[in-house]
């Protein structure tokens, strides 16, 4: 569960990075109230970023760091097996 | 009053501002390492993002960062928000929360000593302080270099640029030698707002000059120069530039001493998390402005010589005398924050992690008093060299930093494997470290070893070979007696 949980999370990063730069824009010389509609874009995403970030701090805090038996606080009681590995790490 | 000396007595009037806050910050704090360099490890969440904010918003950010808008174009704010507000932030999390954890729990300082610890090695301790202090001290430069240049475009060539950097050199000696990390996190967070402020107003009162930011585009837009500007990409932005740019920043920017320490810095759980994810608001409300100022200064036509920076420019051109000193004024403030910061780092550095285990195994014990003094001197020491070396200028500060922020960058996955990964060993990251490292010195200085490789930049091939290196060796090398692996894993809480 909780390495689903880990797994989504990681995903919801690469989105928020990979999107960042609106790639499907490249080349686009589009102008929306003075300025290119791509920096719009970044400028939005960036806010949506905040709100996820956000929302991890919430409800997933801790996830991949924290030891088995400590409190993840305001997220409920979470199991996490001794070998969980977080994100960015490998599985041992 | 001339136009060059009421900027001067703006400088000076907020250095002496700065240096009241830091006699304060002297006053409360403790006479411990602990306190000196991690203000006890009691940062609240305004604090702790500002400093942190601050030390990142290097002379690059104002000075060479719209300057290459200027010549290229605004795209540089997009690798900005992808490095410093997301790349970071995940960093701040998946780093900064494990060494902030890490930190509390067994009393770390620096970086070294977290690694040294784990792998029961004082070599990868000294390893990491000194590659750290390698690429510190060009860095250290940059600002200088910033600083230089921009009292001296200030003032048309009033004050030199060897007197401008000299100046906020001794300034800057002077005010770490007696804030320590507490008086340095809260200039920082005076700074920080104060840039945040004046950036905004900056950039208000430019377009209100030119009739908006609609005109300002158009102008660009119509300028056959500039014309290719507003389209995303280009020769000098392709994607894997971009990509390159934004990783090995990122990544390096987590490695940095000044901004690693902070890590282990901050009060509370709660401040960690309100400050992640304030991250890329706070990048967008200051990267945009300040990079969109310098590429509609392209399309407005200010000229800007070549080795000259194009704020202070535009701010002279479209801004009452007293404004542009207030915004160059600040943008110095940003140079000191980061050298500040950077120069209490480095010292720790040093100090914690090189000279104290040089002079233990000689045999000479080094009381409190003497580890004191010897982190002050070298605070002095740092600042002194940089500055000299800084006035032979030599390359330009693009170019400084980068090769600073992609070295650090090569240090970002080891740590990161040693964080996560159970099977590394003292070997694999030993080599990882050394290997990613030679391989991106070589790249900088031999014409053997490319800089580029299909467009990606060697700084982000050498994170990938330092990943391979670090993993291969461990796994094929067993833990040395004296790893204490358990103390990442199992044997630390989160409380």
């Amino acid at each position: 569960m909780r390495r689903t949980e880990a797994g989504g999370w990681i995903v919801v990063g690469l989105v928020l990075a990979g999107l960042a730069i609106p790639w499907f824009l490249w080349g686009s010389a589009t102008v929306v109230a003075g300025l290119p509609v791509w920096l719009w874009w970044h400028v939005g995403w960036m806010g949506f970023a905040s709100l996820v970030f956000w929302l991890f701090t919430r409800r997933a805090w801790g996830i991949g760091i924290e030891p088995a038996g400590s409190d993840g606080d305001s997220s409920g009681s979470r199991e996490v097996g001794p070998g969980e590995a977080g994100p960015g790490g490998d599985a041992p | 009053m001339s136009a060059v000396t009421l900027q001067l007595s703006i400088i000076v009037g907020y250095l002496l501002l700065a240096l009241a806050v830091g006699l304060v910050a002297y006053r409360l704090t403790d006479r411990t390492a602990e306190d000196f360099y991690l203000a006890g490890r009691t940062l609240g969440t305004v604090v702790l993002l500002f400093t942190t904010f601050a030390t990142l918003l290097s002379a690059f950010t104002f000075f060479a960062g719209p300057t290459i808008a200027y010549a290229q174009g605004p795209e540089w704010i997009l690798v900005m928000g992808l490095m410093d507000g997301i790349i970071f932030a995940v960093l701040w999390y998946v780093i900064g929360y494990k060494q902030w954890l890490l930190g509390r729990q067994y009393g770390y300082v620096t970086l070294g000593e977290m690694l040294g610890d784990r792998f029961g090695s004082r070599w990868v301790r000294g390893l990491v302080a000194g590659v750290s202090l390698l690429w510190l001290f060009p860095y250290v430069m940059l600002q200088q270099v910033g600083a230089g240049t921009a009292l001296e475009a200030l003032t048309e060539g009033a004050v030199p640029y060897a007197a401008g950097a000299g100046l906020i050199t001794a300034f800057m000696i002077l005010y770490v030698v007696i804030a320590g990390m507490r008086g340095i996190a809260w200039t920082d967070t005076l700074q920080g707002a104060f840039m945040l402020v004046t950036t905004w107003v900056a950039v208000l009162w430019v377009l209100a000059a030119v009739g908006g930011p609609g005109a300002a585009t158009d102008a660009l837009a119509s300028n056959p120069d500039t014309g290719g500007f507003l389209s995303l990409g280009g020769d000098y932005y392709t994607v894997q530039w971009m990509l390159s740019t934004a990783i090995t920043i990122g990544f390096g920017v987590a490695m940095f001493p000044q901004v690693n320490q902070r890590f282990f810095a901050a009060g509370s759980k709660t401040v960690l998390k309100r400050s992640f994810a304030l991250w890329p608001i706070l990048c967008v409300l200051l990267f945009v402005p300040s990079f969109m100022l310098g590429a509609w200064a392209a399309g407005l036509e200010v000229a800007v010589p070549e080795g000259a920076n194009v704020l202070p420019l535009v701010l002279a051109e479209y801004t009452p005398t007293w404004f542009a000193a207030l915004v160059i004024a600040g943008a110095m403030a940003a140079m000191m924050s980061s050298s500040d910061s950077m120069l209490l780092s480095g010292s720790s550095y040093f100090t914690r992690d090189l000279f104290r285990p040089i002079l233990g195994f000689l045999g000479v014990v080094v009381s409190d008093r003497l580890e004191d003094l010897i982190a002050r001197v070298g605070v002095v020491l740092f600042a002194t060299v940089a500055f000299v070396v800084s006035l032979f200028q030599p390359a330009t500060l693009f170019e400084i930093g980068n090769a600073a922020f992609s070295g650090f960058a090569q240090l970002a996955l080891p740590v990161l494997l040693a964080l996560y990964w159970r099977r590394i060993t003292r070997a694999g990251i030993t080599a990882g470290i050394l290997v990613s490292q030679t391989f991106y010195v070589s790249s900088l200085f031999l014409a053997v070893v490319p800089s580029s490789y299909a467009g990606w930049s060697a700084g982000l091939v050498g994170m990938g070979l330092g990943l391979v290196v670090t993993v291969a060796v461990s796994l094929a090398t067993s833990p040395a007696a004296a790893e204490r692996r358990a103390i990442y894993f199992d044997r630390f809480g989160a409380d």
